[in-house]
């Protein structure tokens, strides 16, 4: 894990911005006033316990969860109930999920051209050719015309990683994409995602990988309660943790 | 203490199992006498089994073939000394065939619906076996040799027969050349049987067909801009419009000018399997896309489509299929409006199909629930709309899974034509059977009809269940 990785540029471009936002589920307050900016090129690790809210956060994103007040502004464009925006922002942020979500009836290949053919409206031949690329970038060109159901998990999870990668997004968003994998298999995984994060993707990750976010983030954010309870960078953060909840959380999840 | 300390140094190579555990002895064992209950019960399914058969065998091996009435069936089998074990009398199907298959169809235009038949497996082929040449290419082939033979059985003018032979022998050199062009078949097929079967000017069909064509085009030039229902809407008002006033005038100068004519055959005069298929299939291929859109429709956030979907479905379904048999009869009369000649047969083809749609459409929802909710989100999360999303990865996944449930609801549908007979339609089972009955040389016969008429139900619904399963088959790449 490169430590050449940590200054990477961040530009001044803002890539998501947050202000304000809350979300309910029925009663239940879930997102509590996030305020949040986002640079282009700015690599966040989110983490906190669970039912803290981390996930539903970056769901809120891509408007796979709808937030009902606040703002939130993807790339320029406010997501709002308006479904044009929501399929643009969808189309420009890939997202990857704990449990792959492949679609066990198409073959891997046909998994990772299925959006740039539909949506972007590539033709097949270069969409194949897009598809081939990626799939060799996360190391399993061999696989492409096997069906996910003959794959092990890392390999799916890599390939779910290529599938949003062939729709050329401008930011990643990662939902807890480890927690599903055998032991072996995270690696794998992780290796390919410091390998984006060095190619300055801009990158959202809820994971309790502390290594890789030692690796690579420039930013670690500790939710609680729905809330943003400390950030920091990397180094601070671990090190140096002010909130006592924080401090809690680190000591629970490194103690061993 | 012990030493727990192991290491292997050599990895061990996978080896046979046993012998005993594989062969017919160990299937034997495991299958029929695995213990004492099961080997009773084994001996006694062997001792039903075979006094069943030799109870029924002898009579329907003693049957007769060759004769002109029941009568003369009996003296043959007395005379054969059978007398006791009795034999059945297939000679009423042998004598009868041409009713049962096509009631009372004017004899002189068999070719029609036999043509019709024919045409049906090449419009299916493309949807059973898609893009396989050869399958598609046989499956014309065959059908085309048998409909020349049966067209030659029939005693139909050569003219007829080799039209026919050679619009077969077309459409198997397009499925070898471009099987996947056959599709083109499967969509004017619907068109062509109607004018085959029911006759009339060439110019009513084209007429109804370009109803069809303007909504369609309608559709397709709003969609962009009005959205995918509200462009539905509109192209139906457009095509209704069409329909009731445009078509009628256009169509009758274009007879005019083109007589281009079959001989007019009136419902009534349809029977036997040729009315069940005519119903079976037209709402079989029609009850699943609408059983589809109401699954989605019951799924559906816009309260207004959710509550209609739900009515329908929840109404069809708790309604005895005969209850609206009947009321089409009458009902669909009142909505529409004042002397529209409106066939019996179409009227039951559409309660039919409304029915049936509301069963598949409960399946369909089955197949949508069992799907994990992290196909929608990975579907929308790329950025899929709605359709695209419902087209590309839920559908081919949920109606995967209902393909057991979906088959089941067409066996039953096409069974439950038999049920048309109460609405006075020539239904193989009943209707038939009673004109059959109703000649003095086969009063008296009970059993051949129903063995018959039962029959050809099996092999065709057994076909059906058996595609069912080559199709999951086919389309298993879960690898669980």
């Amino acid at each position: 894990m490169a430590e050449a990785s940590l200054k990477m540029a961040v530009s001044d471009e803002v890539a998501i911005q947050i202000t304000g936002m809350n979300k309910w589920y029925g009663q239940f307050h879930v997102l509590r006033d996030i305020n949040m900016t986002v640079q282009r090129g700015e690599r966040i690790v989110i983490c906190g316990p669970s039912g803290s809210g981390k996930s539903t956060l970056i769901r809120c994103i891509n408007r796979l969860e709808e937030h009902q007040s606040g703002q939130i502004i993807v790339d320029g464009t406010e997501l709002t109930s308006d479904l044009k925006n929501i399929d643009k922002v969808r189309s420009e942020v890939g997202m990857v999920f704990q449990h792959f979500n492949l679609f066990p009836h198409l073959t891997i290949l046909e998994n990772c051209t299925l959006a740039p053919i539909w949506v972007r409206k590539i033709p097949k031949k270069e969409a194949e050719e897009t598809a081939m690329h990626f799939l060799t970038k996360v190391k399993i060109p061999e696989q492409a015309h096997k069906y996910p159901g003959q794959l092990s998990g890392g390999q799916q999870q890599r390939v779910a990683i290529a599938r949003s990668l062939c729709m050329k997004p401008r930011i990643m968003l990662f939902d807890e994409p480890t927690s599903a994998l055998d032991p072996e298999m995270i690696k794998e995984v992780l290796d390919t995602m410091i390998e984006l994060a060095q190619e300055g993707m801009t990158m959202l990750c809820v994971t309790h990988e502390m290594g890789f976010a030692q690796a690579v983030a420039n930013r670690v954010i500790f939710m609680d309660k729905g809330q943003i309870v400390e950030q920091n960078e990397p180094k601070e953060f671990f090190n140096n943790p002010q909130s006592e909840r924080t401090k809690l959380f680190l000591s629970q999840i490194l103690g061993h | 203490m012990a030493d727990i300390s192991f290491v292997r140094h050599q990895m061990l190579d996978p080896q046979a199992p046993p012998t005993s555990q594989s062969g017919v002895v160990k299937w034997l064992r495991e299958n029929l006498f695995s213990g004492p209950l099961n080997s009773v019960l084994t001996i006694l399914a062997l001792i039903s089994i075979y006094s069943l058969i030799k109870g029924a065998m002898p009579w329907l091996l003693n049957g007769v073939w060759n004769a002109n009435s029941l009568t003369e069936c009996r003296q043959i089998i007395a005379d054969s000394g059978a007398a006791e074990v009795g034999g059945a009398c297939w000679a009423m199907v042998r004598v009868r065939w041409n009713q049962f298959i096509y009631g009372l169809y004017p004899v002189a235009e068999y070719w029609r619906p036999t043509t019709a038949f024919a045409l049906m497996f090449v419009a299916l082929a493309p949807v059973l076996y898609y893009g396989l040449q050869r399958a598609n290419a046989l499956m014309a082939g065959i059908v085309g040799v048998l409909l020349v033979l049966a067209l030659w059985g029939l005693g139909t003018d050569g003219y007829h027969i080799a039209l026919s032979a050679a619009v077969m022998a077309g459409l198997t050199a397009l499925a070898w050349v471009a099987p996947k062009k056959l599709v083109w078949v499967t969509l004017a097929f619907p068109a062509v049987a109607y004018w085959l079967l029911w006759g009339g000017s060439v110019w009513g069909t084209v007429g109804a067909v370009a109803g069809f064509g303007l909504f369609a085009l309608v559709w397709s030039l709003t969609q962009r801009h009005v959205g995918v229902v509200v462009a539905a809407a509109i192209g139906l008002i457009a095509a209704v419009l069409w329909w009731s006033l445009v078509q009628s005038h256009i169509t009758g100068v274009l007879a005019q000018w083109f007589p281009i004519e079959l001989r007019y055959v009136r419902s009534d005069d349809f029977g036997g399997f040729l009315l069940a298929f005519v119903i079976g299939i037209t709402a079989i291929s029609a009850s699943l896309p609408i059983g589809i859109l109401l699954a989605l429709g019951r799924q559906s956030n816009m309260l207004l489509v959710k509550t209609l979907s739900v009515s329908f479905i929840e109404f069809f379904r708790g309604v005895p299929l005969i209850t609206v048999l009947f009321s089409a009869n009458f009902m669909l009369l009142y909505f529409l409006p004042p002397r529209t000649n409106f066939d019996l047969i179409l009227r039951v083809i559409i309660v039919v199909i409304i029915f049936a749609s509301a069963y598949i459409a409960e399946v369909v929802r089955g197949g949508l629930a069992a799907l994990p909710r992290g196909q929608y989100e990975a579907a929308d999360a790329l950025g899929l709309d709605y359709w695209q999303a419902q087209r590309l990865i839920i559908m081919p996944q949920a109606l995967k899974i209902s393909i057991p449930g979906i088959v089941s609801s067409f066996i039953g549908l096409f069974k439950d034509t038999t049920l048309v007979a109460l609405v006075g339609l020539m239904d193989p089972l009943q209707g038939v059977r009673k004109i059959v009955l109703s000649d003095t040389a086969w009063r008296g016969i009970y059993w051949e009809p129903f063995i018959f008429v039962g029959v050809i139900f099996f092999v065709v619904c057994f076909s059906m269940s058996r595609y069912s399963m080559y199709l999951e088959r086919k389309l298993k790449t879960d690898h669980r």
